[in-house]
């Protein structure tokens, strides 16, 4: 009886520690980036652009360049990724079928992100000709988060109760009357979440970018930013950190980011949330 | 006249056999009471008659179903439209989670009616027909999950009667609401078939007996015996249909 209750308490303990450093490791890496980057934030490195001549350091293209690629890919993304979970929701009755299509739709979620950059950069570069540049990088990153659009519009549209589907339908609605106006309603809250999760992904991403959306640091307007190597915020880290060596810099990019992550991240349980208390009603 | 007229009607899901040859005439402005057993295929053969019946994946249909005459199964045939003149309330209440006056005027702006006005008619109308007005009047805002269950049940009759149809189909509309609701909607659909083809599936043989002006007994996917209520309850021909009624079997 002791020695069980000893055990016990001793698996307790050990649990207890894993939790602890756990912890402990998030904490450490925050906080080594948190003191290291906050202090090399500055009105001016946010506000211009490198320059060799000045030899400073500015991000502004770089910060530019993130919101091109998530403004270009979701564009793309959602009206794909939600169009393609409701055909197979609504409108697919090949049962076999759809299941073999969100199979693959999981399989390319858990595939490195490099590879995506190999592909995008055969595919997009080599074959169709485009420049290195936010179009390349944009339609990589689609290949990429499509499946996170698809599943979780996917998953939304199928707590939309089918009661609704029938009420509609028995009013003379037809199928897309009643897709648009009963059913997509219904699942926002779910598609939402879906973008925003897809957002964190594209700010996060930089593999896949390296070959495709590439390094330029030049600030260039929108328009030529599409067909000229421009680097994001994840990959001008990446350049700043191994190349420059501007390790502060490279830390407030960090910094920035985990800002980004974090507001994303709570924006997407709060939809999350929201949506769980309206199935509750 | 009959306002639906069923023709050796032959029905599968599948392999499976669900209806074996009804043939049935159902008049126009009375309510007609489809009974039976679970599972004898009453809601399937209402199902049939605004061809809700296509949703279901497997499911195939012979012989003819006319509603004034025209067979609505006939390639032509518009199913939104049929579906207008014959409109359905579910067993479980469904209103939409929207405002009560965006419930009822869901089915007039599907069919065109943008004018605020005539909306605003067609909700009050629709409202004091389910007799529901007096206790929405001031809250026709209100998301329509907020009432109670027997108030959404009314309400989904509300809406299914804004579109103007001619024949109402209710698959057990009061199963699912207590006594005084069940009450309510039971003198709701008296008045109601002043003006509309109801037909009405139930479990419960005294709502039967209350409001219904003919009985049609189904069982195993035949229809039994079909007759005035009155004689189908004190001098039922079949002695399946007499087991039935006085509870023999159910």
């Amino acid at each position: 009886m002791k020695a069980r209750k000893r055990k016990d308490r001793f698996l307790k303990g050990l649990m207890f520690a894993c939790a602890l450093i756990a912890c402990l490791i998030l904490l450490l890496l925050l906080g080594e980036i948190l003191v290291r980057g906050v202090p090399s934030i500055s009105w001016k490195l946010l506000t211009t652009e490198s320059s060799y001549r000045d030899d400073t350091i500015g991000i502004l293209p770089n910060i530019l360049n993130t919101l091109y690629i998530i403004l270009i890919t979701m564009i793309i993304v959602i009206p794909l990724g939600v169009g393609a979970a409701i055909y197979l929701n609504e409108y697919a009755s090949n049962q076999k079928l759809v299941s073999i299509i969100t199979f693959a739709s999981e399989t390319l979620t858990g595939i490195p992100s490099i590879l995506f950059g190999l592909a995008g950069m055969l595919l997009f570069i080599q074959i169709c000709g485009l420049k290195q540049g936010i179009l390349a990088g944009s339609f990589t990153l689609v290949m990429m988060v499509l499946p996170t659009v698809i599943s979780n519009t996917h998953e939304s549209l199928k707590t939309v109760p089918d009661s609704y589907r029938e009420g509609a339908l028995a009013l003379g609605s037809g199928k897309w009357r009643m897709i648009r106006t009963v059913v997509l309603p219904n699942a926002m809250d779910g598609i939402v979440t879906g973008c925003i999760l897809a957002i964190g992904r594209i700010t996060g991403e930089s593999a896949a970018l390296l070959f495709t959306a590439g390094f330029g640091l030049k600030m260039v307007d929108f328009f030529q930013s599409l067909q000229s190597s421009s680097a994001t915020l994840t990959v001008a880290l990446y350049i700043y950190a191994s190349e420059r060596g501007a390790y502060d810099v490279a830390f407030a990019i960090a910094v920035i980011l985990i800002i980004l992550t974090f507001l994303l991240n709570m924006l997407a349980s709060r939809t999350a949330s929201r949506v769980k208390k309206k199935r509750g009603d | 006249m009959d306002a639906v007229t069923v023709e050796n009607l032959n029905l599968w899901y599948g392999d499976h056999q669900a209806l074996f040859d009804v043939n049935m005439g159902i008049p126009e402005k009375s309510i007609t009471a489809l009974i039976g057993p679970s599972g004898c295929g009453k809601s399937t053969f209402l199902k049939t008659l605004n061809r809700m019946n296509d949703l279901v994946k497997g499911c195939r249909i012979e012989g003819t179903v006319k509603f004034n005459d025209k067979d609505i199964y006939a390639p032509d045939v518009d199913v939104t439209l049929l579906r207008k003149k014959i409109g359905m309330v579910f067993q479980k209440p469904n209103p939409f989670p929207m405002s009560i006056y965006d419930n009822i005027a869901y089915g007039p702006r599907l069919h065109g009616i943008k004018s605020r006005s005539k909306l605003d008619e067609i909700v009050e109308t629709s409202l004091k027909q389910a007799a529901i007005w007096e206790e929405t009047k001031d809250s026709l805002k209100k998301s329509a999950l907020a009432m109670s269950g027997g108030q959404q049940q009314r309400l989904c009759i509300a809406r299914a009667i804004a579109v103007n149809p001619e024949v109402l189909l209710m698959d057990e509309p009061t199963s699912a609401l207590d006594p005084i609701s069940t009450g309510k909607i039971e003198d709701l659909s008296e008045t109601l078939k002043k003006q509309y083809t109801i037909i009405i599936v139930t479990h419960n043989m005294q709502q039967a007996v209350r409001i219904s002006d003919r009985t049609a007994f189904f069982l195993l996917g035949n229809m039994v015996e079909y007759g005035t209520t009155d004689q189908i309850f004190n001098t039922p021909q079949d002695k399946r249909t007499e087991d039935y009624i006085t509870g023999r079997f159910g």
